[in-house]
């Protein structure tokens, strides 16, 4: 007992050495959130991204280090929309960080701040793994980021209202650039209006809604569930009715269906980055889109 | 009766309010969460289940023959406001005939005391360990591993309070302490004179790079034991109870490696775990309900380790082998008495090694085969079980 006892006291020394930092630790739920935030906070913020581009957002697990992290994060940033309900709730009640919770200026839900689509009219567990609130991959719409991103710039000067010049100056920067982009992005992506596309889960309605790309089908017979060879040849007899120019599928997902669904098809399948590190150049939000519509453009042709 | 009316109550509270399946909490209305749980058993041996050298309690036991049921676990919960949370879970199971309603949980939680610090009240299950806080829908395997079943008659779970800090550090570090009424098994009845039980754990963890995730705890667990008693022996007409009272101290060390191939656990990953309890214990031993009054000094050394692996190969499949493994050196002025206990071993060394396969078809369902070589008492036996278990209603976040 004294033996535990020692080793627990030695090891609170050891780790009680909290570096003196930026005004904001950001803890950021998706990478994508986390590039948002370095973006309109600079060097007011010190941001960490709780998963990669190669973690399924959905499903992942409330390990230690996240808690510790949660624990010590002035703001959280996440979809929301329940894309994280199997860990963000259990992260936010095991850190005992009041600053954080849901409802607190602490918690910014990037979904609850623009329209949400795919809102089931009934919602049952036959339907597979569904989202009561709507389709929660919203970072995947410029045209949304925009809104969020004005929206979260409010909250880093809500939280931190010494920088307050500084959020909004780099929020016009930003704003400025992105507009920009898009516009740039639009022309490139001109072409794939009306393009149907296979997709391996509903990532990317907000995507295709945004460039009026047509959802062809789903590689999950139902979502959150695993594609089956059952599944894959009653999508071949649908696609031979009405064809699709690729597939797509994230960097997190296994590519075998996709693959497979191509042996039988012969429709080409394109892995998009998803978010940001989901491929090699992809660093940032800019960079996240530039080569998105590189890679549906490039096979488009 | 009163079990009865209270569970048809529950049902009929479950049936009329309207179920919100993601689990987030909106609104007024508590999450509620249903577990059905059903098993075949089959195995050979016919002889009352003993694990040499422990005195059996709880819910120990190794499982039944044929169709049964488990436990049906309904639960309700919700944020009481913006600073408590509140959980309630019974459990609805058949001894021996009997319909019963156990009241697995009952607590009140904090939730915005600051400062890395939350209080819970009520009855919970202890965090000692790392399996002990799990419900059974979470297991790997069917059953607990012998150190549980032995010492704690299955899983510790206790009424009073509970005090953590969770420390502002890069690395995960935990530290809780209980205050118990001690009047379950295995402290059976410490707070009825004595000073109830007690509990101290710290649970350290982090990541190793961004494929493994890893925690790694000690426990200390400590009553002063008014009565425990182990199963009644019947000696022709008359009933006699084992019964402990004295001191009881029990230290553990638990460990967890979780990997997966980017720290995706989605497609594969694999979790390696092991514990180890160490208890001492010294008092008497009564056979109450023996006449003239039989009794016997007890000191006891007990302890017991197993380590499991689990690996989902594919979505939906996994694989488990576990082995466990018990000593216990037991001593005592009247060796007859200490028998009629449980407490001696004959030198036998309980270890039991066990396969598991299981399929989930959603997060929400799932059907596992299960077999052990099972010897934990003499009569070694093979031991296969099929279980199912389904998730209705809000499914919460299950912990690392």
């Amino acid at each position: 007992m004294k033996k535990f006892i020692s080793l627990f006291l030695t090891s609170i020394m050891l780790l009680v050495a909290i570096p003196a930092t930026a005004a904001l630790n950001v803890f950021a739920c998706e990478p994508e959130w986390a590039s948002l935030a370095n973006e309109l906070g600079g060097e007011r913020v010190k941001t960490v991204s709780a998963t990669t581009a190669y973690q399924d957002p959905h499903h992942i697990e409330a390990r230690p280090s996240l808690i510790a992290k949660v624990r010590r994060a002035d703001l959280l940033i996440c979809s929301g929309a329940d894309l994280e309900v199997g860990w963000l709730p259990l992260l936010q009640r095991q850190a005992s960080n009041a600053r954080v919770l849901p409802n607190t200026p602490g918690y910014f839900e990037a979904s609850a701040m623009v329209e949400r689509l795919d809102i089931p009219v009934k919602i049952d567990r036959s339907m597979g793994d569904i989202h009561a609130a709507g389709n929660p991959h919203v970072h995947l719409d410029p045209r949304r980021i925009q809104t969020i991103a004005k929206a979260l710039q409010v909250r880093l000067v809500e939280l931190d209202p010494a920088g307050k010049e500084y959020y909004q100056q780099r929020f016009v920067k930003f704003n400025q650039r992105w507009q920009q982009a898009m516009n740039k992005w639009q022309q490139q992506a001109s072409q794939l209006k009306g393009t149907r596309i296979v997709v391996h889960h509903r990532d990317w309605v907000y995507l295709f809604d945004w460039l009026g790309i047509e959802i062809a089908g789903a590689l999950e017979p139902k979502p959150g569930l695993p594609t089956t060879a059952f599944h894959l040849v009653s999508l071949k007899q649908t696609l031979k009715a009405k064809p699709a120019k690729m597939i797509v599928h994230t960097t997190y997902q296994n590519p075998r269906g996709a693959k497979r669904l191509s042996q039988l098809t012969g429709i080409p399948v394109v892995q998009l980055p998803y978010t940001v590190g989901g491929a090699e150049h992809v660093k940032d939000l800019f960079s996240l889109f530039d080569v998105t519509i590189q890679r549906l453009t490039g096979v488009n042709k | 009766m009163k079990t009865k009316s209270m569970l048809l109550g529950l049902v009929t509270f479950a049936c009329l309010t309207p179920l919100t399946f993601a689990a987030k909490q909106d609104g007024f209305n508590p999450d509620i969460s249903l577990v059905l749980d059903g098993r075949y058993g089959s195995y050979t041996n016919t002889s009352d289940y003993v694990l040499p050298g422990f005195m059996l309690g709880g819910e120990a036991g190794r499982g039944e023959k044929r169709f049964y049921l488990g436990h049906s676990e309904l639960s309700l919960s919700a944020k009481v406001d913006d600073m408590f949370y509140g959980k309630l879970t019974t459990a609805i199971a058949e001894h021996e005939g009997e319909t019963e309603v156990e009241l697995e949980e009952a607590f009140i939680e904090t939730l915005a005391l600051d400062h890395g610090l939350a209080v819970k009240a009520g009855r919970f299950f202890s965090d000692i360990g790392y399996l002990n806080n799990q419900h059974g829908h979470t297991w790997d395997f069917m059953d607990v591993p012998l150190v549980y079943r032995g010492l704690f008659g299955n899983q510790l779970i206790d009424d009073g309070l509970q005090l953590t800090w969770l420390a502002p550090t890069d690395v995960y570090f935990k530290l809780g302490v209980e205050a118990t009424r001690g009047n379950r098994f295995p402290a059976g009845g410490a707070s009825i004179e004595g000073n109830g039980n007690q509990a101290v754990f710290a649970k350290f963890g982090g990541d190793a790079g961004i494929s493994n995730a890893w925690q790694l705890g000690f426990s200390h667990w400590r009553a002063d034991i008014e009565a425990r008693s182990a199963g009644t022996h019947a000696h022709g007409a008359v009933s006699e109870v084992p019964t402990f009272k004295g001191e009881s101290e029990v230290n553990g060390i638990d460990f967890v490696w979780k990997w997966s191939p980017n720290g995706n656990s989605r497609e594969r990953n694999l979790k390696i775990q092991a514990e180890y309890f160490q208890r001492s214990e010294d008092g008497n031993i009564e056979m109450v309900g023996s006449s003239p009054l039989e009794s016997s000094t007890y000191q006891g050394e007990q302890s017991g380790w197993y380590v499991q692996t689990i690996y989902q190969f594919m979505p939906r499949w996994r694989v488990g082998y576990r082995y466990d493994q018990l000593k216990a050196n037991n001593t005592g002025s009247d060796a007859g008495v200490l028998a009629e206990a449980g407490l001696v071993t004959d030198g036998h060394t309980p270890e039991r090694s066990t396969i598991m396969l299981d399929y989930s078809y959603s997060e929400y369902s799932r059907i596992r085969f299960q077999y052990s070589k099972d010897n934990s008492y003499d009569d070694g036996d093979n031991l296969f079980f099929v279980q199912y278990i389904m998730t209705l209603g809000a499914h919460g976040a299950h912990s690392f």
